[in-house]
């Protein structure tokens, strides 16, 4: 439909209604920042959420967060870190028009990506073993205080989220992979990494909030 | 001479049923979302329909309890979620928008196409749960009745939520679109102000949406696994499901009026072929309206056992809306002095919206006066005074805007007559229907009561009988717009003489929207500098241009 | 005093009811008059600037500041007004007396129920003293429902979990609805009750009789009257007819099927349990919507209804 050939410009990846490659990347990068915002609203209702059951239940909270395992968080969070400084290597790579680097760099990212839900993974396995889940799900006895499994339902609500973010992130990360692969990006062409890299780190922002809210509660 | 339809126009290039369910056009898609909040539109009228017979007498009537609580539950959440909320922003919007600024096409057109879809898909599950057993909770689903019914809550909270990214990704194309994309030598203060008021309703829906599309995961989840955040059962609040809610709820009201106001100023200036005055105060005013609609959420929370210093802040910065709002209607009156007052259809409904919309804003500040709300909190009075802020200020909007850029459309004019009658129809009708609700309501008749005590009765019947010359007046409008497809007689580029970018293409417009790039050449409402010669056009079409009686003369011209 | 209501609001029958109707009726005439001057000149200016001709280019003129400090200054000053005035008597209703009578309320689908202090549990109708304040503390046993007497201008939502508060002087004798005005499902437009405003000695005599009532009565009797008391007619009909519950017509000693698979007898021993606790078995075909009357019914009034649903039964013999 779009028929670039009526337009002056040559370049390929300018659609038809942008002037200029740099009116189209600057769109872009404009959206990319609206969308993390809503991305923080979004995660923000839970925030909010929080804050009025801590508050609520100060020390439900603190008895509950006991149960939480302080090692993995803060392995996940080293994890995540060093992700966002792989892609952020990854677009930096792309900038010099590395193909090689850029997908070795996306490729780290992925993984440490896979490792982040591994150690996520074994975190709720044991939660759902001993009952320590949301809601009328909950079993779990050794937790004091009134209601301690709302303290489960955020953590699960929260923690869940995000972990549905960080895959989606994946398959975001998978499908540049396959666009670099197929040279779809040079030098002068990289907003779509860019864009994934913007997100990724609101991701990992994300969770550097959570693990101290959850893992580290005085 | 005689006009004919131009070769080159987006409904008739590129061809086919295909290129239409994966167009990236903007206006085409603008076509998707007026076809659907349509028959939204004509389903969730059906109901209202229904309910105001119910209501005739006291008991049952034509339904039992449960069968009303479902219809106006569902009312409810199809008029807002699929059809106020798209109309003039998704619909409208998405068609005038990049013309209006004399761009190509939206920033992002495949997000735009995304959501489309992704407003078909939720309007399934909302459909799926009429058919399932309709939702019975009223469309605020407040806890814990929302968690404890047997209705199906989920799937239509699902629809909710849904609804909601489509909302979310119209709103981030429009804001982008906006900052981006317009014509060389369109600065802000050069924009019409139909654009910022888009401007101003996108930033709510990107800023609340979100919110609310926690709130609605988060009764999902209390539904399906009892999470215990809202049942108070499980240890919950149901109070704070209250605060989320209306943190996006109160400000989706502007993402409901803002735009009507921006077609309102648009038709103003156009009928009136004058300079808008106080541009700058309308179009910050869009702005300062949508920064407050953030901030005055629980005021619809008087009654539910805030603090009193909450109540006290709320119901302060509530009034403070009242102002920029009321300022904005003596602005349009006095745009109307001393202009040239042309009184098309589009203009009857822009003094039509004037009237109701006045009468809509003038009773919110009953409501926001907290010892009066207290009083008036969930009653017929609240009823009232919504209904005249959707749909006597959002829906008459919406008709006027539609009637305005019809021609531009589909290149087609429809039957002058029909139209001035239509809206007549339509103002006496709403009239009749809502005002004797502010009267129920201030005697004490609570809002979602399927019968009522008998002192109520005849003020019921009154507004039952206006709901059906309502449903006429919408009907006849309907004819006669289908009519002028096939029939109407072809529309000039210019029909009104306005002075937007929109009116400098073809009707309908080329596929790319202008055949060359646009650089402004005036301002949006530099009446008083501008002339457009359309005499010619217009004598065309049987206007006579020198009585000043505009389609007196049209039916007798003959058809070539 | 007289006292008739208006087309606009019912009667004043409480001590705030003047402050709120005094600035209703404020904010009324100033929107008239607003409303008039804009429609006014929409319907000049339409007529006087109609178009007469081909188009003409128009006056510049797009600001006047001392229209625009003026149609500013004005709203701004008269919102400020309600603002003020609806606030005090908002306080007014909030600050709640040191005496008077203390009732406490409770909302369930859907029904009102009222305990007194001198022990009367009472259903939908309750009866208060004139001139004396009436502090209401109130709390739901289900869902969210609001407490509202369109003559007392006063209304308070009514929480699950948690308590609400609200007060009022009645100032003339009567009976007033009450109705409830949070959604609370399908009969929430049936959950009406009235306030019975009663003459001291009146007041007096009735809470007495009241709080020892039905001790002397025939079971059956008294049976029928809490049947419509304690609401049961809301939703259990005595001709056959299906409401929300199942009907007492021939009710007696019949079998029926419970949604677990078995079948029980409607005899004493499950009349009372449903009364009590009316999950714990449900009929086929009904929903589990009746609310507990635990704590409401003394036993002997328990035996009072089932006495008379067994006479229900007898009626339909004949």
């Amino acid at each position: 439909m779009a028929d670039s050939a009526s337009h002056s410009h040559s370049m390929s990846h300018v659609a038809h209604h942008f002037a200029d490659s740099e009116q189209q990347a600057e769109s872009s990068k404009m959206g990319m920042w609206i969308f993390l915002l809503t991305e923080v609203l979004f995660f923000g209702g839970l925030f909010c959420a929080y804050v009025i059951f801590r508050a609520w239940k100060p020390d439900m909270f603190y008895e509950a967060h006991k149960t939480l395992s302080m090692s993995m968080g803060a392995t996940n969070t080293v994890v995540l870190i060093v992700s966002s400084v792989t892609m952020a290597l990854a677009i930096r790579a792309m900038q010099l028009g590395d193909k090689i680097k850029t997908l070795a760099y996306l490729w780290s990212t992925m993984a440490l990506a896979g490792v982040f839900l591994v150690i996520k993974y074994f975190e709720y396995a044991h939660k759902f073993h001993v009952g320590q889940l949301p809601g009328q799900f909950y079993t779990y006895t050794g937790v004091e205080g009134t209601n301690p499994h709302v303290f489960f339902s955020v953590y699960f609500a929260m923690t869940g989220l995000h972990g549905i973010h960080v895959i989606a992130g994946m398959i975001a990360i998978g499908w540049l992979i396959w666009r670099t692969q197929k040279n779809h990006f040079n030098a002068n062409y990289y907003t779509p990494i860019e864009m994934t890299g913007l997100y990724w780190h609101l991701v990992d922002l994300i969770w550097i909030f959570l693990f101290p809210l959850f893992y580290l509660i005085h | 001479m005689s006009m004919v339809m131009p070769k080159m126009n987006y409904l008739a290039e590129p061809k086919g049923l295909w290129s239409w369910i994966v167009t990236y056009d903007h206006k085409r898609i603008g076509l998707l979302y007026l076809a659907a909040i349509t028959l939204f539109f004509a389903i969730a009228g059906f109901l209202a329909i229904l309910i105001r017979t119910e209501l005739l007498y006291p008991g049952q009537d034509i339904m039992d309890a449960n069968t009303y609580n479902q219809v106006f539950t569902l009312h409810g959440a199809i008029m807002i979620f699929l059809f106020i909320i798209p109309s003039i922003p998704a619909a409208l919007g998405n068609f005038v928008l990049p013309l209006m600024i004399g761009a190509k096409d939206v920033a992002f057109p495949k997000l735009n196409l995304a959501s489309w879809y992704i407003y078909v898909f939720g309007s399934i599950f909302a459909i799926y749960s009429i058919l399932a057993s309709a939702v019975d909770t009223g469309w605020t689903f407040y806890t814990p009745y929302s968690t404890t019914t047997g209705t199906a809550v989920i799937s239509m909270t699902l629809g909710a939520f849904i609804l909601g990214f489509s909302s979310i990704f119209t709103g981030i194309n429009f804001i982008v679109t906006v900052h981006k994309m317009r014509a060389p030598g369109m600065t802000w203060y050069k924009l019409p102000l139909m654009i910022w008021a888009l401007y101003a309703t996108a930033l709510i829906q990107v800023m609340a949406t979100p919110v609310l599309a926690i709130t609605l995961l988060l009764l999902v989840l209390e539904r399906w696994l009892g999470v215990g955040i809202f049942d108070p059962a499980l240890g919950g609040d149901p109070v704070l499901y209250q605060h989320f809610f209306w943190f996006y709820s109160h400000p989706a009201v502007y993402i409901m009026i803002l735009p009507a106001l921006g077609i309102i100023s648009e038709l103003i200036a156009t009928f009136s072929h004058k300079k808008i005055f106080g541009y700058k105060f309308i179009a910050y005013s869009s702005l300062a309206i949508a920064f407050t609609s953030f901030l005055v959420w629980a005021h619809h929370m008087f009654t539910s056992g805030q603090s009193e210093l909450a109540a006290m802040i709320f119901s302060f910065i509530t009034f403070f809306v009242g102002v920029p709002t009321g300022i904005k209607i003596f602005n349009w009156l006095l745009t109307m002095y001393k202009a040239q007052i042309d009184l098309r259809t589009p203009m009857v409904y822009a003094l039509s919206f004037i009237f109701l919309f006045t009468i809509g804003g003038l009773t919110g500040i009953f409501l926001g006066a907290l010892s009066v709300d207290i009083h008036l909190h969930d009653t017929y009075f609240i009823v009232a005074h919504f209904h005249y802020v959707m749909m006597g200020g959002t829906v008459i909007a919406f008709l006027g805007g539609l009637h305005f850029w019809w021609p531009k459309m589909f290149g087609k004019l429809y039957n002058e007559t029909a139209g001035r009658i239509g809206a007549a129809i339509i103002f006496v009708g709403f009239n009749m229907t809502f005002l004797p609700q502010f009267v129920l309501g201030s005697q004490g008749m609570p809002r979602r009561y399927w019968t009522y005590v008998d002192a109520y009765q005849p003020l019921h019947a009154f507004s039952s009988y206006g709901s059906f010359i309502l449903g006429l007046g919408f009907i006849l409008v309907f004819v006669y717009l289908m009519h002028s497809l096939i029939w109407g007689r072809q529309a000039p580029k210019n029909i009104w003489g306005s002075l937007t970018m929109e009116w400098e293409t073809t009707s309908p417009p080329h596929p790319h929207n202008f055949e060359e790039d646009k650089v402004l050449q005036h301002g949006p409402y530099d009446y008083d500098k501008v002339l457009i010669d359309r005499d010619e056009a217009l004598t065309d079409y049987g206007y006579d241009t020198t009585t000043g009686e505009p389609g007196e003369h049209r039916e007798s011209v003959a058809k070539e | 005093m007289e006292n008739e209501g208006t087309v606009w609001l019912p009667p004043a029958n409480s001590t705030i009811a003047e402050d709120v109707d005094g600035l209703f009726y404020w904010i009324l005439d100033t929107s008239i008059i607003i409303f008039a001057i804009v429609i006014l000149l929409m319907a000049v200016f339409t007529w006087r600037y109609r178009r007469r001709g081909k188009d003409t280019l128009t006056p510049a003129k797009d600001h006047n500041n001392f229209l625009e400090a003026l149609w500013t200054i004005i709203p701004t000053g008269l919102i400020m007004v309600a603002f003020f005035w609806g606030f005090s008597g908002y306080m007014k209703m909030r600050v709640m007396p040191l005496e008077g009578t203390e009732i406490k309320v409770t909302g369930q689908k859907w029904f009102w129920s009222y305990q007194y202090e001198e022990g009367a549990n009472l259903t939908n109708d309750f009866a208060v003293p004139v001139n004396k304040p009436v502090t209401l503390t109130m709390s739901s046993a289900d869902v969210i429902h609001s407490f509202y007497v369109p003559n007392f201008r006063i209304k308070m939502d009514v929480l699950p979990n948690r308590y609400t508060k609200v007060w009022f002087e009645p100032t003339h004798e009567g009976v007033f609805d009450v109705f409830c005005t949070e959604y609370c499902g399908q009969a929430h437009s049936e959950m009406v009750g009235k306030v019975h405003v009663l003459s001291e000695e009146n007041y007096a005599a009735w809470i007495d009789s009241v709080s020892r009532f039905g001790e002397d009565l025939p079971p059956a009797e008294l049976g029928e009257i809490l049947y419509v008391k304690k609401a049961c007619v809301t939703c259990h009909s005595l001709d056959g007819s299906i409401v929300q519950g199942p009907s007492f017509l021939g009710a007696w000693e019949r079998d029926i099927q419970l949604t677990d698979g078995t079948t029980a007898i409607m005899d004493e021993n499950y009349l009372r349990e449903s009364i009590i606790n009316p999950r714990a078995k449900i009929h086929v075909g009904y929903q589990p919507v009746m609310p507990t009357y635990q704590g409401q019914l003394k036993d002997y009034e328990l035996d009072g209804l089932i006495a008379f649903i067994k006479q229900v039964k007898q009626q339909t013999g004949q």
